[in-house]
């Protein structure tokens, strides 16, 4: 783009109170031709109202299959500068903590690898740096890992795993969920970095039943911190909140879903009846110094969540309620093993877990990764009698 | 210089190197926390050490420049020590309780946003749109500011009903968590793709296109080597655009917004949901699509009004019904809302209990 390119409509969204991202490619644009090339291919689609970028073909750096996104605009002659545009994914560390010395190695890096720009962070976890050339792949990459960072996941494979701020800031976090995603994540570089299966996998960890990663939406395998005994109550801290002037019938017993907590009022204490909480939340949410998590404590695993494409979104369904979390790890790796397999073996071309599940029925799912059914995997059971019987189910076979 | 040579599988920087002292020694060990004041969170420690985290709002599309003048903000306030959040916050991690004040001083002064905490609106996860995507029908980053500049008091301030959560996903793939989300922005393609026959079967696996369509609707055409679209069953998914360029589905004058809403993640109360169709269409109309940000608000607005406190968009809806909802929006209820997708039966009411 040899002119500067008039862009009003890029411009008007440098107005209002809300950071401008229109901003961002203007820094970005001083300095760098792709990203003032951007800017126009933006004013361009903003004027035609479509996308200008075309499929990815395959680019990559050596030895791995996944990790940078090929994109390419439509409109090479006129915006030269975005003619190659891939999308770089360093696999973020746990919890999105960082030191200020290891932004500004990316940074330095990506001011002379690339356009400037990046996503902090995209939908899977990973930092994206957005848009650079073919030919700066692999320097970008040999750099990166000089400084200690590598690619994260791409394509049919397992993507980046990410996680919450767990035990770091959190008292709600009912495992070391960043150890785990750490952990998992170097157990699997392979499965990350070489796409092998029929389609992506998605693990997110939570450590407690909020959710804040959104396990249970965006990954098929999520793995959420629960705890099997009663909530801890401290009868002080509730006088507290009360006195405070938390409204505690209001604000809190009165969303128990089950009415396991109920308010005593009159003595300022709350009543729990252990065996109908379902461990949802609200009352630690609301009153954290009064109600705490329980002490037996581990994570429920369900499986299958998706967006919409293909056949519909999908939240995961739980397949084991409970299972300790702590290192090795091994039962979850021995479970994450055999699904791998059983998907491997079974599922069609772009079929996800869940959607796999869906078609060849929960049923053969847990026989074939060996999970024992139990009733906390299904909000009630089967209406019809349309069973499918295994030849183990008579006696004759037995 | 010597070539460096990178070195493949060595993971991620491990977490430990980056946590600030104060959590290396108190993790695992925080006893509470308190919303000091929206964007102001303060973690104590069973040791009693505090911990200030501010919460700042980012456009999420970030230069250099920008992260860069964050990290001097972090070595001024923070000794160093910064993070983010599943939905493109970043949090300064203030251990040293004289730098608060000073800290919020400067984000004010340089016009960041502080907030996104408690019953408050969080930073909108979304997409790439026309900056990036292939397949979009919409952009994501030019709606997404001009939601954010209209609710921008909801972002930081406190005064909602209940914690609000937005997406948006530039199109029916809905990366991102969309489709549970307090209110849902999303982009739609109406129109069947448009075949290239004469570069079809240069360019794509046929039998892959076939496979790709939901419904059956692409079928073989040995005639033209190439494939045929039975156009009434074609619900847009553009999932046979991702597989095969050569079957165009952006449409500059069709495409457009839908809008769901009601949805969540968390296991909090009530159990995790999908956000379900509120508007069915809104054209698209750059650069700060008025008739979206038009529709959130009126959304936002009947809710905070309407509803009881502590109640999540969906959990309101589900006290008052889906017909008051669309009474009290005032939004048309239509034949689009009617679902005829694979899981439709549950949708359809199977009892004489509704409301008028």
């Amino acid at each position: 783009m040899s002119e500067k390119r008039k862009t009003p409509m890029m411009d008007e969204l440098e107005k209002g109170p809300w950071p401008s991202f229109v901003t961002e490619i203007k820094k970005a644009a001083a300095k760098n031709e792709s990203a003032a090339d951007l800017l126009g291919l933006m004013e361009r689609s903003y004027e035609d109202k479509v996308g200008h970028w075309k499929h990815g073909g395959i680019v990559g750096v050596r030895g791995y299959g996944g990790g940078v996104i090929g994109r390419y605009t439509n409109l090479p002659e006129e915006f030269p500068g975005v003619t190659e545009f891939h999308t770089i994914r360093v696999n973020q560390p746990s919890g999105w903590f960082y030191t200020t010395d290891a932004l500004r190695s990316i940074c330095d890096i990506w001011e002379k690898r690339g356009s400037g720009l990046t996503n902090l962070h995209g939908s899977t976890g990973d930092m994206i740096l957005l848009g650079t050339q073919t030919e700066q792949l692999q320097p970008c990459f040999d750099e990166l890992s000089s400084q200690g960072w590598d690619l994260g996941g791409s394509g049919s494979d397992l993507r980046t795993p990410s996680t919450c701020v767990g035990p770091a800031r959190c008292e709600f976090a009912c495992f070391d969920n960043l150890d785990l995603c750490h952990d998992i994540t170097n157990t699997y570089q392979d499965e990350i970095h070489r796409p092998m299966w029929p389609y992506k996998f998605k693990i997110k960890i939570a450590g407690c039943p909020n959710d804040c990663v959104a396990s249970i939406a965006r990954s098929d395998l999520s793995i959420i911190g629960t705890w099997r005994d009663n909530l801890i109550i401290n009868q002080e801290e509730v006088k507290n909140y009360a006195n405070a002037g938390l409204n505690i019938r209001d604000e809190v017993t009165d969303f128990c879903p089950t009415k396991a907590i109920t308010y005593d009022a009159e003595k300022q204490e709350l009543n729990l009846k252990g065996e109908d909480c379902v461990r949802c939340m609200h009352c630690i949410n609301k009153m954290p110094k009064a109600v705490k998590i329980g002490k037996e404590r581990g994570a429920s695993i369900l499986i299958g969540g998706k967006a919409t494409i293909v056949q519909s979104a999908f939240l995961s369904w739980v397949i084991v309620p409970f299972m300790k979390m702590e290192p090795p790890y091994q039962e979850l790796k021995d479970l994450l093993d055999r699904i791998w397999e059983w998907w491997d073996e079974h599922g069609k071309m772009r079929e996800r877990i869940g959607e796999l599940i869906y078609r060849k029925g929960m049923g053969e799912f847990l026989r074939g990764v060996g999970l024992p059914p139990v009733p906390q995997m299904v909000y009630q059971p089967r209406a019809n009698p349309y069973i499918f019987w295994q030849p183990e189910d008579f006696e004759e076979n037995k | 210089m010597a070539k460096v040579m990178g070195q493949t599988d060595i993971g991620p920087p491990d977490f430990r190197k980056f946590l600030p002292p104060i959590v290396k020694e108190n993790y695992g060990k925080w006893q509470y926390h308190e919303i000091v004041k929206p964007g102001v969170l303060k973690h104590v420690g069973e040791s009693g050490d505090e911990l200030y985290s501010v919460r700042v709002g980012s456009p999420r599309l970030v230069s250099i420049d920008w992260i860069r003048a964050i990290c001097e903000i972090a070595d001024r306030y923070c000794d160093g020590y910064l993070r983010f959040t599943s939905r493109h916050n970043v949090e300064f991690l203030v251990s040293n309780k004289d730098n608060l004040e000073p800290l919020l001083a400067e984000l004010k002064e340089k016009g960041y946003p502080v907030g996104g905490t408690g019953n408050s609106m969080s930073n909108i996860v979304h997409t790439q749109g026309w900056i990036h995507c292939h397949t979009p029908a919409t952009d994501a980053s030019g709606i997404v500011k001009a939601v954010m500049d209209d609710l921008y008091e909801h972002f930081t301030g406190m005064d909602l009903p209940a914690k609000l959560r937005v997406a948006l996903a530039c199109c029916l793939n809905m990366c991102g968590a969309v489709h549970c989300s307090d209110i849902a922005i999303l982009g739609v393609h109406r129109t069947p793709p448009r075949i290239d026959h004469e570069n079809l079967a240069k360019t794509c696996e046929i039998p892959n296109v076939i496979a790709a369509c939901p419904t059956a609707a692409i079928r073989p055409d040995p005639k033209n080597k190439s494939v045929k679209v039975n156009e009434e069953r074609c619900m847009y998914c553009g999932n046979c655009y991702t597989m095969c360029p050569s079957m165009e589905i952006l449409d500059p004058v069709n495409d457009g917004v839908a809008i769901l809403v009601g949805g969540k993640v968390s296991n909090a109360r009530t159990a995790p949901s999908f956000s379900r169709l509120a508007i069915p269409f809104l054209p698209n109309n750059p650069p700060r699509w008025p008739e979206v940000v038009e529709a959130v608000r009126n959304i936002v607005e009947v809710w905070i009004k309407d509803a009881r406190k502590g109640e999540r968009v969906g959990e309101w809806i589900e006290r008052i019904g889906w017909e008051n909802f669309f009474k009290k929006t005032g939004i048309p209820f239509t034949d689009k809302h009617i679902d005829d997708f694979i899981f439709s039966v549950p949708t359809f009411r199977t009892t004489t209990q509704f409301r008028w």
